[in-house]
């Protein structure tokens, strides 16, 4: 069973998972991900590839708390064993040099568009980054961003930063600076991305997200992903996740995403009744 | 599969030479035939409806020695016996059959083991009434044939109850390197074959548990997932080696294994892609596609939630589209899973359902309820986006299409409004189509199907072979058995010789 090689808390609430897996690490690209299974009983959970190492043969995500799943991947350890770990799955982002490109992150998101803005980076694209966070002192990989970034700018809801604006005004303020915006990628929360394609909407600039529904295998043998794009049934895990934010139907996407809502809070109050008495 | 078809001579000899052994004549001359005819064919104990409705414990309970013995007392032990030719991996009926007779269950075993790997799982979910017990001979003079599943089945629950497992001898090693893409049905039953002929095995599978359709399709209750188990494990006793969670096409290619030393495929990676009708309100929450929700329920075990974390909606009223062996599964699931009103909307008639009779009687039982002639058109939601009633039209039944089954038409100004909050979609998969979009040179046929020569289960591409529902389209558990049985001989002669 594969092994964690580190499991470390990024900043509050948001962990960092580093798992051997050369097969993966050989054959991943960015906008891919992998489903992971935290032990015998847990459930299959998609998490993006947000690095990944083809020497060390490992491969990394980032995943926030949300619920048992994710609180019980934040209690493992190096050393420790995951039940599964397979990938990469989805198609890779469309990666090419179209110009300037603007990524745009928040909480889990930051790490999830890192490998995209790389890859963006080395297509000969310039990169702004855009990132959002609650406050200042949940973001993280600064300096991984700085790398491959032309320009930065973070807004926070606290005083810490320049701008306290949420990410569309944060977009659009950006797209008046700008001479030319090309493209955008927005990663994070369903919100986010929902905000977000709405911001270019107006100015028809292209936009990217990742999207995140409910995955049970990953590998397109059950529908449980699927979206509505362009009008067509889509399944995120084969035809995506990556999707044109123009196309969505984002009241469906939010409905489907809620299917168990119920579900997981009992299940997370059973989990913590037993692991904290 | 269901017609008599000529035996090969090779068969044939082998059959005649069983059949011509001392203690074979002299079981036939113990009983007459006049005797064994007066045996009425041996039930198959059940649980009661009431009990078995509302848990996931297999409902048959399966025979006893005793039972076991009496029914296989019922067999003529014919000459020209028309059992074997119904079953797509001709396994010798009449000796295993015999052998239970005389009261020799584990020679009885060995004798189904020389065809088939996996008798615990045939026994149990093969469609008998329409494959070997269809073309039995006292069935045509009684019109009850002898119950060859049951027998099958009690032979490998011996063998378990036992714990000894028999394992046949295996030669040396030829060194040669085989992966089996897709560890379901047709991939076990390759594996197990190239096993025994000395090849150093390797199964790919993109689940975490290994079985294919027998792990996340068929429910608990009509295969005990422990008994899956032991069978996978009975392929690694002989040497086969199992890869889970590793999708081919996506973790590695064909390719990327041919340059790890492989050097013959067996493509057995199912029909896994799930059809939908594409009527408004299929994305609404709570309708699901059967794969979906059967994989969530067999696979990740929702039925225990929260004891396991993988949830599923408990539908009060369920309805289930399609009549298939796959909506029986799914709608005495929901029912088991606690809903008041669990129904079959079929579009046409009791007559056409495809479902095995078993299957449908157990589910009438149960307390499931059939609409015949019905079909829906669209799914209806509450403000919040869950599904609360669907659309359906009346049918009637017109010409007879291609298939040769009355083509079902819509009654105009029939429609009606039921409410549910839940729906399964249980009207067929396609085949998976990782595979071809990965491999270019494999040729696809129309339906998304692999193509394949039929006689040897060859693909376009040299060394590599495909059978089961990569090939058919959905079919059977034994269908795709016998096609990793055959492409396992001929995959074989090709590492042999180079050629199939």
């Amino acid at each position: 069973m594969p092994e964690i090689l580190r499991r470390e808390r990024l900043v509050p609430n948001i962990h960092l998972l580093e798992v051997r897996a050369p097969e993966i690490a050989a054959k991943c690209r960015a906008g891919q991900f992998m489903i992971v299974m935290p032990d015998v009983r847990g459930e299959r959970i998609p998490l993006t590839i947000a690095d990944w190492n083809a020497k060390r043969g490992s491969v990394t995500a980032v995943f926030m708390l949300v619920g048992t799943s994710t609180h019980k991947l934040s209690l493992l350890k190096a050393g420790d064993e995951l039940p599964v770990v397979v990938g990469p799955l989805g198609k890779p982002s469309d990666i090419r040099n179209y110009g300037t490109v603007v990524c745009a992150g928040g909480c889990f998101g930051i790490a999830a568009i890192y490998p995209i803005a790389r890859a963006l980076k080395e297509a000969g694209n310039r990169v702004i980054t855009l990132i959002d966070v609650k406050a200042n002192y949940l973001f993280y990989w600064e300096n991984k961003f700085k790398r491959v970034s032309d320009r930065i700018s973070v807004s926070s809801r606290d005083s810490f930063y320049d701008s306290k604006e949420y990410i569309p005004h944060q977009l659009q303020t950006l797209i008046g600076e700008e001479k030319k915006i090309d493209r955008v990628v927005a990663i994070g929360c369903t919100y986010l991305m929902y905000s977000c394609s709405e911001a270019t909407r107006a100015a028809g600039i292209r936009t990217m997200v990742s999207l995140n529904p409910i995955m049970v295998d990953g590998t397109g043998m059950c529908g449980a992903c699927r979206v509505t794009a362009d009008g067509k049934t889509k399944f995120a895990c084969v035809d995506g996740p990556d999707f044109d934010g123009h196309t969505i139907d984002w009241q469906e996407l939010f409905a489907r995403r809620k299917s168990y809502f119920d579900d997981e809070v009992r299940s997370y109050c059973d989990w913590e009744r037993n692991e904290f008495p | 599969m269901s017609d008599k078809q000529e035996l090969p001579s090779e068969l044939k000899a082998r059959l005649k030479a069983e059949y011509d052994m001392e203690w074979r004549k002299e079981m036939r001359k113990s009983v007459p035939i006049k005797e064994r005819m007066k045996i009425p064919r041996q039930k198959m104990p059940e649980r009661e409806p009431g009990e078995r409705n509302r848990d996931f414990k297999e409902v048959n309970k399966g025979l006893d020695l005793e039972t076991a013995r009496r029914e296989a007392q019922r067999c003529w032990d014919c000459a020209n016996p028309g059992c074997v030719s119904g079953c797509p991996v001709a396994i010798d009926i009449p000796s295993f059959i015999k052998l239970i007779d005389k009261g020799d269950i584990i020679a009885s075993l060995c004798k189904i083991k020389e065809t088939n790997s996996l008798p615990a799982i045939c026994g149990r979910v093969c469609p008998q009434e329409t494959q070997c017990e269809v073309v039995c001979n006292l069935k045509k003079a009684t019109g009850q044939p002898v119950a060859i599943g049951n027998l099958e089945r009690f032979v490998s629950d011996y063998e378990r109850q036992k714990g000894e497992v028999f394992i046949p001898p295996i030669p040396p090693p030829t060194g040669k390197k085989v992966a089996i893409i897709g560890a379901g049905p047709a991939g076990l039953t390759a594996a197990g074959e190239l096993a025994k002929k000395g090849h150093d095995v390797t199964i790919f599978e993109a689940l975490h548990i290994a079985g294919g359709v027998l792990v996340y399709g068929i429910p608990e209750f009509r295969l005990p997932k422990s008994i899956l188990k032991t069978e996978v494990e009975y392929l690694q006793k002989l040497g086969v080696r199992l890869r889970t969670s590793f999708v081919v096409g996506k973790t590695a290619t064909l390719e990327d294994l041919k340059n790890e030393g492989y050097e013959a495929f067996f493509i057995g990676t199912g029909a896994g892609l799930p059809n939908f009708m594409r009527i408004p309100g299929e994305n609404l929450v709570g309708v699901y596609s059967a794969n979906e929700y059967l994989t969530r329920c067999n696979l990740m075990r929702a039925y225990e939630f929260p004891l396991y974390d993988t949830p599923v909606i408990r539908g009060r009223r369920v309805a289930v589209i399609g009549g298939g062996n796959v909506a029986m599964d799914s709608v005495r699931t929901a029912k088991r899973l606690g809903a008041e009103l669990a129904a079959i909307i079929y579009r046409r008639s009791r007559h056409e359902l495809p479902a095995r009779e078993e299957e449908v009687k157990h589910a009438e039982e149960e307390g499931i309820e059939f609409h015949f002639l019905t079909t829906p058109v669209r799914y209806i939601g509450d403000e919040k986006g869950r599904v609360k009633a669907m659309e359906c039209l009346r049918m009637e039944l017109g010409e007879p299409d291609a298939s040769g089954r009355r083509r079902p038409v819509p009654v105009e100004g029939s429609e009606s409004i039921t409410e549910i909050d839940m729906a399964v979609v249980a009207i067929g998969q396609s085949p998976n189509p990782l595979m071809a979009q990965t491999t270019p040179e494999l040729r696809v046929g129309k339906w998304g199907n692999l193509e394949v020569d039929w006689l040897t289960m060859g693909t376009a591409l040299p060394g590599v072979y495909a059978g089961g529902d990569i090939v058919r389209g959905g079919a059977t558990v034994i269908l795709a058995m016998g096609d990793g049985r055959l492409a396992a001989a001929h995959l074989d002669q090709y590492l042999k010789n180079g050629r199939s």
